[in-house]
């Protein structure tokens, strides 16, 4: 392997991720939800189901159960650790920083108040050297907002 | 056993077989010099000749066929219905009328089981697939059985990947109408036993239907000698241009299906109450096929003949018997059962490690392989995984591209499991 080669895979699979892939965190399901969705990538057959508990405005709690690739398990282990305690509109505003910096698009300015959370999901803009990948980095996020739109429906999103 | 079931002989070596040679034939491998390309069971690289041909034949023979009475024309028509005589003569089919140009072998599948299909089936009457079947020879069946009310009954492979002649036996009744199966499985690469499932299916008077799409690149195929009803392929998988595929249908049986897609090319009169059909062929090519994409099928399958397909089988059973080998020495990699007659398929998994992050990884040594579901989830979920990791094998591959995905892998071990 040339050296380059093992520089852009160590970018991909920092520690972190390697790490929230192996154990990842607050992965069970939630007795009781207030919102539930499923995500699935019917290209590598992955999928996952993102549980809310949301008091008022507040996520108080949040959790994910599902089977997948280094990348998406990471994801939404790491999506769970900061989601937890934002409101929802601070939930909104991550997901679309987080968007931006693993798709490379334009998200603005990010508040001061998330910059701490904002650093604490950088390990995963690595795939944006790997687009095939990108998809499994966000498919926890868009469970997750397909949950805030449908409550308990169980609304199914696809990546494809 | 294997053998006969692939029909070569073993004391004949494969004389002259160069895969270093053959893939300074694919322009591909001067673009990209370093690429371990695994993944034919896909779609194959294409030969100069191949991608040539192409370009020459609309640079110089190029026109509509089957209307022109200009000599242009009459040169693209003789272009195009050569291509389906080598496609007669490579499956030695008995008539060229027996080869009907389509899309891929999707098309071809699902032709028959929308133009034979509701025709002939009825209520309760049952259709037996296998369980190694790629989506293409499952849904449109299942689609078939919801339309018209019949069943669909799948033949299981065993523990060791091998098709269970006795269960199949056990499954055919006075009421199955048509057996639908894979060759080569896409997925395991087991080697299905063809000819003895087309004699025990025509003993109840059932139809038989294979999808050739891994085996038509790999192994001498004679639709005569395995006495089959339909043999379809994808000319993409056989070093042909995509958009191309076969059906081959007895004329028998084509002469008395109904039309599928109705239009141009395909009619003897038209009147605004009543039209006429053209005979097999014709009557299942509507509209302006893919003239030149028949044209570089037929080239593809020149190439083909050019390397001999007993040398091919034969260069590609060592190789996979290398690459089983090699790859059951590493630790934590699972190989996927394929039964004593495997041919140039394998799936493996990296215990503790997804599929998609292995391929990620061996993409970055340029080992290009598939992973994910190969359109089999049934066969999956069998398996009881989320999926595998596939090498499949073309003519350009050697040991020395086992030995770099051997390598690949181990650096996957070290990156996951370290």
């Amino acid at each position: 392997m040339s050296s380059e080669t093992a520089m852009d895979l160590r970018e991909l699979y920092q520690d972190i991720i390697l790490d929230h892939g192996r154990h990842p965190r607050n992965f069970h399901a939630l007795e009781h939800p207030t919102h539930l969705a499923r995500g699935h990538n019917p290209l590598c057959g992955d999928r996952v189901t993102i549980y809310l508990a949301v008091e008022g405005e507040r996520i108080a709690d949040v959790s994910f159960e599902g089977r997948g690739c280094a990348i998406s398990t990471a994801a939404a282990s790491l999506m769970t650790e900061v989601l937890k305690g934002k409101t929802v509109a601070e939930a909104r505003a991550l997901f679309a920083q987080f968007h931006a910096r693993v798709t490379g698009g334009e998200a603005g300015e990010p508040p001061e108040a998330l910059q701490d959370d904002i650093e604490r999901l950088e390990p995963l803009t690595g795939v944006k050297a790997f687009p095939v990948r990108v998809k499994c980095a966000t498919l926890p996020w868009h469970a997750f907002e397909a949950a805030l739109k449908t409550g308990l429906a169980g609304d199914t999103v696809k990546t494809e | 056993m294997a053998a006969s079931l692939l029909r070569v002989d073993k004391q004949a070596p494969a004389r002259g077989f160069d895969p270093r040679a053959l893939r300074r034939e694919f322009p591909i491998f001067t673009t990209h010099p370093g690429l371990v390309f695994l993944d034919s069971g896909a779609s194959a690289q294409k030969p100069r000749s191949v991608i040539d041909g192409i370009a020459e034949f609309y640079r110089s023979d190029y026109a509509n066929v089957h209307r022109g009475v200009y000599s242009l024309s009459a040169r693209s028509t003789d272009r195009f219905e050569e291509a389906r005589e080598k496609v007669r003569a490579f499956l030695n089919a008995a008539d060229e009328r027996e080869i009907v140009f389509v899309r891929g072998a999707t098309e071809a599948i699902n032709l028959v089981a929308q133009s034979w299909g509701p025709a002939y089936l009825k209520a309760g009457d049952k259709i037996v697939i296998s369980d190694v079947e790629h989506h293409s020879n499952l849904v449109p069946w299942q689609m078939l059985c919801e339309r018209v009310g019949c069943l669909l009954v799948v033949a299981p492979t065993d523990a060791t990947g091998e098709f269970d002649l006795a269960a199949f036996e056990a499954l055919l009744t006075s009421r199955t109408r048509l057996v639908a199966v894979t060759h080569i499985s896409n997925v395991t690469g087991t080697l299905l036993p063809i000819e003895r499932i087309v004699q025990l299916a025509h003993g109840k008077g059932a139809k038989v239907l294979v999808d050739g799409c891994q085996a038509v690149p790999r192994m001498p195929v004679d639709v005569q000698a395995l006495g089959c009803d339909f043999y379809v392929f994808s000319g993409h998988k056989a070093y042909g241009p995509t958009g191309t595929g076969v059906l081959y249908g007895r004329y028998g049986a084509l002469a008395a299906m109904p039309p599928w897609q109705t239009g141009g090319g395909m009619i003897l009169h038209v009147g605004l109450d009543h039209t006429e059909f053209q005979d097999p062929p014709h009557r299942f090519e509507a509209g302006t096929p893919d003239i030149a994409g028949a044209v570089g099928l037929g080239l593809a399958l020149d190439f083909i003949e050019s390397v001999g397909r007993e040398a091919i089988a034969e260069h590609e059973q060592a190789l996979t018997g290398y690459a089983v080998d090699r790859l059951s020495r590493i630790p934590d990699v699972q190989l996927v059962a394929g039964g004593q007659h495997r041919l140039s398929v394998l799936s493996f998994n990296l215990d503790g490690v997804h599929p998609h992050d292995v391929g990620t990884v061996l993409d970055q040594h340029h080992v290009a392989v598939r992973v994910g579901n190969h359109c089999a989830q049934p066969l999956m979920d069998k398996l009881g995984l989320a999926g595998t990791v596939r090498v499949s094998l073309g003519v350009y591959n050697d040991e020395a591209d086992i030995d770099r995905l051997a390598v690949a892998i181990e650096a996957c071990r070290e990156m996951f499991l370290r």
